[in-house]
């Protein structure tokens, strides 16, 4: 279980996150909505520990992420994080990219690596692309090869930072119908997303964010078709 | 009546090959000191704040911008005058080599910049520990990204390399000019010269060519 309780994020001045509390329990899948600078993407980077808090606590699997003595390598383990920019690594081929983690963070043998990568690409339909270097690639192609990348890892929970905002349109659907089949297989999502459709249909909560506070929370169609609070309703009525 | 002068013949190929192979040694070594250094310097000034690549930078600056030959004949005066004098080809080896070194910083610097934090980032939170994250992935791709530019730098050092004979190390130039001097042919044996230069030089940027486009991106 992921644990956000009353995290609080300044960037200089700028408090970005006022006090977010949130659950996420074992194969659940939340997507995280709102406008840009609403703080949605600060929190996935404080729960993988990219970015310290500045008050609060981040439980994952009651270990406190932001202590000190946390070892954020280990723990990044099981959280896997796909991003908005792909980040392919461009001088390894596709299987490369994908056996690379847990060749040198778990020190598997490399052919249990690639075993385990190639199992994982086949999974996210890159099982023709092994030698091929990810440049060669289209952006879907690519960030599938980070979702496959990130899944090669085996971990517990994934963290997606919109990761179909930095793609052509006519790629978003492959992308989605990946992470669509990683909900159905039970696993625990956060989804930081501008695909109301894939919120609404994929997700068990949908979470709203303004100006750094949860401004609603609740059960994935209510939250899309049926906003309580104004504030929901008014970013709704926009995105649509 | 002899003269003083005798004309080039075979038995001066021994001191050609000499040459050759001095020059050969200097650079070789003025290379590897210099990337490996440079490798160092140039990943220190890109981690580093301002305040430690200000006092980095104005030292490369000198380096860079004082002339090499005035560099080798300072640098050599200045040791002896402290009472031990250093052989021509430690002295040369020691300044041509920081001399180099000064260039491959700037060079590896902007390497490791090219890498994007936001690929940092995707390493990182992978589990990737932040020296597997360097050596796996901005190292790779860095050097990648700057190897015309390296491959440049050694290719002036073979050429610079010809400056040391200023401090008397019997490198290809200087034993060419003894051989002028001695024969009074400078056509004949500049052209010579210029050709071993070629040939030294040569397999090196040919080599990088291929190197490049095994490693296109």
């Amino acid at each position: 279980m992921i644990s956000v309780q009353n995290v609080h994020k300044s960037f200089g001045d700028l408090e970005v996150l006022k006090g977010v509390s949130l659950d996420v329990k074992k194969g659940e899948v939340v997507s995280v909505i709102g406008g840009s600078g609403s703080g949605k993407s600060t929190l996935l980077y404080c729960i993988n520990a990219i970015e310290p808090i500045n008050k609060g606590k981040i439980l994952v699997d009651d270990v406190d992420v932001h202590a000190k003595g946390t070892n954020k390598d280990k723990l990044r383990q099981k959280l896997g994080m796909v991003f908005q920019q792909w980040n392919s690594f461009p001088h390894m081929t596709v299987l490369e990219n994908a056996a690379l983690a847990p060749r040198i963070v778990k020190k598997m043998s490399k052919e249990e690596a690639i075993e385990i990568a190639k199992k994982e690409l086949e999974h996210v339909g890159l099982g023709d692309k092994f030698d091929v270097y990810p440049t060669k690639m289209s952006g879907g192609q690519q960030q599938r090869l980070a979702i496959a990348r990130a899944l090669a890892m085996k971990p517990d929970y994934m963290l997606l930072d919109e990761v179909t905002s930095a793609l052509d349109p006519e790629l978003v659907g492959e992308v989605l119908d990946t992470l669509r089949l990683l909900a159905e297989e039970g696993m625990t999502m956060i989804c930081v997303t501008h695909e109301m459709g894939f919120a609404r249909d994929v997700s068990d909560r949908v979470a709203y964010f303004h100006q750094g506070v949860i401004a609603e929370i609740g059960e994935a169609r209510q939250v899309i078709t049926d906003p309580q609070n104004p504030l929901t309703q008014k970013f709704l009525s926009k995105v649509r | 009546m002899n003269s003083l002068f005798t004309p080039l013949s075979w038995s001066d190929s021994g001191l050609i090959l000499t040459g050759v192979w001095n020059t050969v040694i200097i650079s070789v070594v003025a290379i590897v000191v210099g990337t490996l250094l440079g490798l160092i310097v140039g990943f220190l000034r890109a981690e580093s704040n301002k305040a430690v690549n200000v006092l980095f930078g104005s030292v490369l600056d000198v380096l860079r911008s004082v002339p090499l030959i005035i560099q080798l004949i300072l640098f050599s005066t200045f040791v002896g005058a402290m009472g031990n004098p250093l052989a021509p080809f430690v002295a040369g080896s020691i300044v041509l080599s920081l001399y180099t070194m000064a260039f491959m910083s700037e060079v590896f610097r902007s390497g490791f910049e090219s890498v994007s934090p936001s690929m940092q980032t995707a390493a990182r939170s992978l589990g990737m520990t932040k020296w597997q994250t360097i050596y796996h992935i901005r190292l790779p791709i860095g050097l990648r990204a700057v190897f015309p530019s390296w491959l440049g730098v050694a290719l002036s050092v073979i050429k610079d390399s010809a400056l040391v004979s200023v401090i008397g190390y019997m490198e290809l130039l200087r034993t060419s000019e003894q051989l002028i001097s001695r024969t009074q042919q400078p056509l004949e044996i500049l052209i010579g010269v210029g050709i071993f230069y070629f040939i030294i030089s040569y397999p090196l940027s040919h080599y990088g060519r291929y190197v490049e486009r095994k490693m296109a991106i």
